[in-house]
């Protein structure tokens, strides 16, 4: 009976779900989609306001939408038709970045650093991806270097438990540099795939701590120079304007070898990526769109470019 | 905060003063000018938007183009205009109930509400002389519970005992009696961060407030936060019946459009802000005040607010006569330099000074080292107390041997021999002024800026 049940609500809620998207589509612009209207300065701002909301940010947006007007300014267009070429043009940016994090696991340890501001979610996207890499048979050991925040080293150790990596920890308040020291030496010892490094949330302004980011990839490199080979920075989707400044700061700071865009999975549409994508030209290794470890995904160009531009995906 | 969208402004406004008389067209230009500058600073599209038009109703007005001044007046509207969208006046936190008072702390994920929890805590016990307990109630993320209890225990306020399993409700329930018990004051919820479109976790909020009947519901939301930030302040509005905001990260460079926004959408005033990531660093919001620094009139008020708190009356009367005497020594420097420090260095100084905004870019060049300040106390402790009374006697050896205990070079002992120098004059000059003038030139916990600008 339970499996009728399921079965039943499985296939009721897909459709639900599935009537819901263009139910939301089409209450979007059904006064739109019907008719036919020019393209003249009052839509193209609608297009712009529609495209700040998502956050993409100005400068982009003028960009976009003047190339859009260039071609069809004073057609005949639908609301539809209009927004397909418009996530169609950012697809295009973003498209060639959209590249998931490749780790060979041939014993000699893959080092990932983990940085980005506070409270982007840094921790649990190494715990996903943790989770992600055991599932592929490498061998994984996790870094605390987050030895500032309470209970930092707590949440990750949680996380090596769930996913059976063995985690290198120091004391909170201890040296970030000297605990990532031990643990790349310990990840070698091992002869793990990867060693995934946490560390604390920095605001990009402050100086000491972005020192102390540095001193943590120098101290790495006396093990190791080719370590960190790779380094992730950790954006928050709710994050305005100021995502681009983060880009550019840890980037020259630490090198920055791809992104990861969390918390997908609210109302924020991450636009500001664009704008990131267009001005750095840094690969999109992921999203993170819960808080479950399933909820890691690879970053498709197509479905996020059509989701800022609010067509279904 | 803000400097970029003071930077923005300020250029707007500089070029409309250029204008003598005012066209509406130009009104409008600088209109345009504003919502862009907004915009960039992440404020929320519909809050621009009726920003900009009740802005413009009334500046193209025929009265502002035929005034004195219609520059100046566009600069007023726009100004008063900012105030009214951050909320006319400073709320504070409600203590008004019977204890245990209730406090709700909600947010999304990572916008920093278990360390803010900490800090309202630290302020009521501080400042209200209150029995705060806080409580954990996440049970989501992993050690939420515990990063609590250690915050507790770095900031010396009791933490409900963290019983494992128990659900957010439950947690709750046993908060508020064991408060009850032990004749607490304020119980600090802090909830686990959730989406403002996570349903179950939306209604688990709602039942948690239905038990606990919150005096206060706080929203903490991250001033870096774009767009969205109406969206969320919107949805946990309408769940939660929030009574306030505590904006965090004020410290980063952001640019501020988030406290534009939420107040404008939910209504609720910005109680609070979190300004770094330390325990004590939080602050009560004045909205007037923060209105001058977008537009680059300084904050006077904090300013001196910041200094009352820090500067010893005493030292600064002992420092008073000896300016009159003009007898100002390594010494009294070596104390200036502390007090600057502890009022949180140059920069953060010289930010709330009436149009420091627009020089900004100058002082960046100058290139201020904040590390400088404290290099130069070093410099000074290398002395011995007579050098430190006669500079003069620091010659070539004496300079080697500063230089070499206090680990810096002779350029530098020099350096700081020659800004002395200059102080000094100053201040022998300020003197002859007398009291009058003295006041006039700055209060005397305030050394001459340019001089005390130390070059990289």
């Amino acid at each position: 009976m339970s499996d009728d049940t399921e079965k039943k609500r499985g296939w009721l809620s897909r459709l639900k779900a599935g009537l819901g998207k263009s139910a939301s589509a089409l209450g979007d612009g059904i006064s739109n989609i019907f008719t036919k209207r020019k393209l003249d300065t009052a839509a193209l701002e609608e297009l712009e306001e529609l495209l700040i909301t998502a956050d993409i940010g100005l400068e982009t947006v003028t960009r976009v939408t003047s190339a859009l007007a260039k071609d069809r300014f004073d057609q005949e267009v639908t609301d539809e038709e209009v927004r397909g070429v418009l996530a169609e043009q950012i697809a295009e940016i973003l498209e060639p970045l959209a590249k998931p994090l490749v780790v060979e696991g041939n014993g000699q340890p893959h080092v990932v650093l983990v940085v980005g501001v506070n409270g982007t979610g840094k921790t649990t996207t190494i715990g996903k991806l943790a989770q992600q890499m055991v599932g592929q048979g490498k061998s994984v050991m996790l870094a605390a270097g987050d030895t500032f925040r309470a209970a930092a080293i707590e949440q990750l150790k949680i996380w090596g438990e769930r996913t059976g990596a063995p985690v290198v920890m120091g004391k909170t308040g201890a040296d970030a540099a000297g605990l990532v020291y031990d643990a790349l030496e310990q990840a070698r010892a091992a002869k793990s795939d990867v060693l995934l490094v946490d560390t604390a949330g920095r605001l990009q302004n402050k100086t000491d701590l972005m020192a102390e980011l540095e001193k943590i990839v120098r101290v790495m490199k006396k093990i190791d120079d080719t370590a960190p080979h790779s380094v992730l920075l950790v954006l928050d989707a709710t994050t305005g304007q100021n995502a681009i400044n983060q880009v550019e700061v840890f980037r020259s700071i630490c090198n920055v070898t791809g992104l990861v865009m969390t918390k997908l999975d609210g109302t924020a549409r991450g636009g500001v990526l664009v704008a990131i994508a267009a001005k750095a030209g840094l690969p999109i290794h992921a999203i993170g769109v819960g808080e479950g470890a399933e909820d890691f995904q690879a970053f498709e160009a197509t479905a996020f470019a059509r989701s800022l531009v609010g067509l279904p995906t | 905060m803000f400097e970029s969208l003071t930077d923005r402004l300020g250029d707007v406004f500089d070029r409309l003063k250029k204008r003598g008389a005012l066209s509406e067209s130009h009104v409008v230009e600088a209109l345009r000018e504003v919502r862009v500058a907004l915009l960039e600073a992440d404020v929320a599209l519909p809050v621009v938007k009726t920003f900009i038009d009740e802005v413009k109703e009334k500046a193209v007005g025929a009265d502002v183009v035929r005034s004195v001044a219609p520059a100046q007046m566009v600069i007023k509207i726009v100004n008063d205009h900012l105030i009214e969208t951050l909320g006319a006046e400073t709320v504070d936190l409600n203590l008004n109930a019977v204890p245990p008072a209730a406090f709700m702390i909600v947010g999304l994920q990572g916008s920093g509400k278990t360390t803010s929890t900490a800090k309202i805590a630290g302020l009521l016990t501080r400042r209200d002389k209150k029995k705060v307990m806080m409580a954990s109630l996440d049970v989501q993320r992993p050690a939420a519970q515990e990063q609590l209890k250690v915050l507790g225990e770095q900031a010396d306020i009791m933490t409900l005992p963290i019983v494992p399993g128990q659900m957010p409700a439950d947690i709750a329930k046993r908060a508020m009696t064991a408060a009850r018990l032990q004749g607490v004051d304020v119980v600090l919820l802090d909830t686990a961060g959730r989406l403002h479109v996570d349903e179950p976790l939306m209604q688990e909020l709602e039942v948690i407030s239905r038990t606990v009947m919150p005096v206060e519901t706080l929203l903490v939301a991250d001033s870096l936060t774009g767009q969205d930030a109406v969206n969320v302040a919107k949805q946990f509005k309408e769940r939660t019946n929030v009574t306030g905001i505590m904006l965090t990260r004020i410290d980063g460079d952001g640019r501020g459009g988030a406290a534009l926004s939420m107040r404008s959408v939910t209504g609720c005033p910005i109680k609070l802000l979190g300004t770094g990531e330390k325990l004590d660093e939080i602050e009560v919001f004045h909205p007037d005040r923060i209105a001058s620094r977008i537009l680059g009139m300084g904050d006077i008020v904090s300013l001196v607010e910041k200094a009352a708190d820090t500067i010893d009356e005493e030292e600064a009367a002992k420092l008073e006569a000896k300016i009159r005497k003009g007898t100002f020594d390594l010494e009294d420097l070596a104390n200036q330099l502390k007090q600057m420090r502890k009022m949180g260095g140059m920069e953060s100084m010289l930010k709330m000074l009436p149009g420091v905004g627009k020089m900004k870019k100058q002082i960046d060049a100058a290139g201020i080292d904040e590390k400088m300040i404290k290099r130069q106390e070093a410099i000074i402790s290398s002395m011995t107390k007579k050098e430190r009374q006669f500079p003069k006697l620091i010659a070539a050896s004496r300079k080697r041997r500063i230089a070499a205990g206090s680990g810096s070079s002779v350029q530098d002992v020099n350096k700081l021999l020659k800004q002395h120098k200059q102080m000094a004059m100053m201040m022998k000059k300020m003197g002859k002024m007398g009291k009058k003038g003295l006041m006039r030139n700055g209060m005397p916990g305030m050394p001459n800026m340019q001089g005390m600008i130390p070059g990289r």
